[in-house]
């Protein structure tokens, strides 16, 4: 009982920031709204006892993704009238694309019935179950070869980023800390000995 | 504590992936070697690209399998026809690096990146023609993907390449989108990945069911964009004029086998009980590009231009093949893109071996009077755009005629009467760099300044279209082998 509770209140908040971060004007409050929803969905996914996951979500989006979205958005200063200027123009063209393919969607989906079995609901694992160890099985065993593919697609992203942004100008003033540290006092300072003037 | 049986992964399971990590593997080292030799020895990061290419090939073929084989837990299918589009694959990526070297060099783009980047795209080549599953096949298509885009923004100094790059990243990144949404609907009706557990459900009623059809059609948008079939082909022209030439080379040619492993692991193998659903959109997308591709190029001013709509209607021929559904068809389609990934490096290396310091060969009035300069590679020109146009004894004719043969076994006259129909407007415009070479004065009397490694592989890529066309008798076998 309680569990449905919190399934409904959950599930209203995230449907309700979900919906704010594509209507809010201002680039800042989408980005803190993604924020709720992520956290959100996390909590939902702790009521389907994905521990894993809810942590995992929580710590990879919201501490780490969404803060350098932040900081992007900040930056960037997106100015958002350039970019509502011609929604008016181009909106019946979109409103009609948009119609035809939420009626295409909905005839696919209600009318002609996708005949999709939903699974009922399953009884509760016992506890002690852990399912970080099983994501980790699966990860390695069934999935090995996708999950090693998705981190060439990182290393592939590092490369191509690095190889159009990294430019080697003439003349940047650098820190060399190896030459830092290598410093004797001699280069830094020079003694000079002077005769000391005399009081007349 | 957590008390269960720990899987191991046998040696035996990665032996047929060996092929695919061995050419990961040099890609580190390349990239490695690109970071830390001395500026003035950068330059063998090309010499170990090719052996890595060399050495992929060496291994591919030692790991070779006679029949289907899944390992990797149903992610990975090692069979004939993944080995021959991995050794083409090899191949085509060893001689674009070729054609392009003196090219990147002049431009200080011969970066250890560079070769990497190329390295990642044929390992995604690899991953798709290999697929087993949708979720290593999307893998596959990013990688291959992300590689391309970085490739087509290389030349940071160029204003228009990285215009048409950011165009193709986010129209890729709308094609990338609908392919997942494709596969996750398949997967909500199915309840499966895998392509052989696919190819069990998808029979009889099943494969009618509106859901399947629904996912089935994204899937298609998704196949159609990465081959550049109309109406999914607005960013073929754009990114092959505004991308350097030597990576318009590499996009034209090898990238081309993978849309065809893509298109035959999804709709033939995994989905081939839908049959009567994925030929209809196919015979939309095939017709499209036919008419489209052979039209528009006609008033084409720009060779890379002229080629990239010659590309959309030869991806129309190869749609026609896959569409008859038939074993036949499959092969006929097969041969195709072999033929035309050979005319295709081979029309790009004539462009290369014209482009000299400050002047890219790109307009068509740029091959005006080529048969006075050199008549050894005017002829070479002749022979590849003959192979384009399908005229025999070249080895396109060849091509064209099998697709319409597997076209007309299954019953669509119709369709074979307007693919030779497009065919013959398509001649008028190859036939026009041909008039321009033999029969116009040329504009200047600069030499070729192009290297012997380069002339020597340009000839024999030519003889090789010739050679095919006289004995085709070869490569069809292989085919014929490949999807036995």
């Amino acid at each position: 009982m309680l569990i449905t509770i919190l399934f409904w209140v959950y599930a209203a908040v995230l449907v309700g920031a979900a919906t704010g971060v594509i209507l809010a004007r201002n680039p800042v409050h989408a980005v803190l709204l993604l924020v709720l929803c992520f956290v959100t969905a996390a909590a939902l996914w702790l009521l389907l006892e994905a521990e894993f996951l809810a942590v995992v979500l929580v710590l990879v989006y919201v501490g780490a993704v969404m803060v350098l979205f932040l900081f992007v958005v900040m930056m960037l200063d997106v100015n958002v009238e350039e970019l509502r200027r011609g929604f008016v123009r181009n909106a019946p063209l979109a409103a009609l694309v948009a119609v035809i393919v939420a009626l295409e969607l909905g005839y696919a989906l209600w009318v002609r019935r996708l005949g999709v079995e939903l699974p009922g609901t399953k009884a509760p694992l016992p506890a002690g179950h852990s399912n970080t160890a099983e994501i980790g099985t699966v990860l390695y065993t069934d999935y090995v070869w996708p999950f090693q593919l998705a981190a060439v697609v990182l290393l592939i992203a590092i490369v191509a980023a690095i190889a159009l942004t990294l430019r080697h100008r003439p003349g940047v003033r650098q820190q060399d800390v190896g030459r830092q540290v290598a410093v004797r006092p001699a280069a830094r300072v020079r003694l000079v000995r002077m005769r000391s003037e005399h009081e007349p | 504590m957590i008390e269960q049986a720990v899987p191991v992964l046998a040696a035996s399971e990665l032996r047929p992936a060996a092929a695919e990590i061995f050419l990961l593997a040099a890609a580190c080292v390349v990239l490695l070697a690109g970071a830390f030799l001395p500026e003035r020895r950068r330059d063998q990061t090309f010499l170990l690209t090719m052996l890595a290419l060399a050495g992929a090939t060496w291994v591919s073929s030692l790991v070779a399998v006679p029949e289907r084989t899944v390992v990797l837990y149903g992610q990975f299918v090692a069979d004939p026809l993944a080995t021959l589009l991995k050794l083409f694959a090899y191949g085509t990526a060893a001689v674009t690096l070729l054609y392009s070297r003196d090219y990147l060099r002049r431009r200080g783009l011969l970066r250890g990146e560079y070769c990497v980047l190329v390295l990642c795209a044929v390992l995604g080549i690899q991953v798709i023609a290999s697929a087993g599953s949708l979720l290593s096949l999307y893998l596959g298509i990013e990688i291959l993907s992300l590689s391309l885009y970085a490739l087509v923004a290389f030349d940071r100094d160029n204003g228009v390449a990285a215009e048409v790059a950011m165009k193709y990243f986010v129209l890729g990144a709308i094609a990338s989108g609908t392919l997942l949404y494709g596969i996750s609907i398949v997967y909500g009706v199915t309840g499966s990945f895998d392509l052989g557990v696919l190819a069990e459900l998808v029979r009889g009623e099943a494969a009618g069911g509106i859901g399947l059809v629904l996912g089935l059609a994204l899937i298609v948008v998704a196949v159609a964009f990465k081959f550049g079939a109309v109406p999914f082909h607005m960013w073929v022209p754009d990114v092959y004029h505004g991308a350097p030439t030597p990576v318009t080379l590499f996009i034209g040619s090898a990238p081309k086998l993978a849309s065809f492993a893509l298109a035959i692991r999804v709709l033939a193998e995994g989905l081939g009980g839908a049959v009567a659903a994925w030929q209809d959109m196919l015979i939309v997308l095939a017709v499209l590009s036919l008419a489209a591709g052979n039209v528009i190029a006609v008033a084409q001013t720009n060779i890379k231009r002229m080629l990239a709509y010659s590309t959309i209607a030869h991806v129309g021929f190869i749609l026609l093949g896959i569409l008859a559904g038939t074993v036949a068809g499959y092969k006929a389609a097969l041969f195709y893109t072999l033929t035309y990934v050979i005319l295709a490096v081979g029309a790009f290396g004539v462009v290369l071996l014209l482009t000299r310091q400050g002047f890219e060969a790109e307009e068509l009035d740029d091959y005006r009077g080529l048969n006075q300069k050199s008549p050894w590679f005017a002829f070479v020109m002749l022979l590849l755009m003959f192979g384009m146009a399908g005229v025999p004894p070249v080895v396109g004719f060849w091509a064209k005629l099998q697709v319409i043969r597997a076209v007309l076994d299954v019953g669509f006259v119709w369709l074979a009467a307007f693919a030779v129909l497009m065919s013959v407007i398509g001649a008028f415009y190859y036939l026009r760099v041909v008039r321009n070479m033999y029969f116009e004065e040329p504009a200047d009397r600069e030499p070729l300044q192009a290297g012997a490694a380069f002339r020597l592989v340009l000839s024999l890529n030519g003889l090789a279209v010739l050679a095919l066309g006289l004995f085709p008798g070869a490569l069809l076998a292989v085919c014929a082998r490949a999807l036995g």
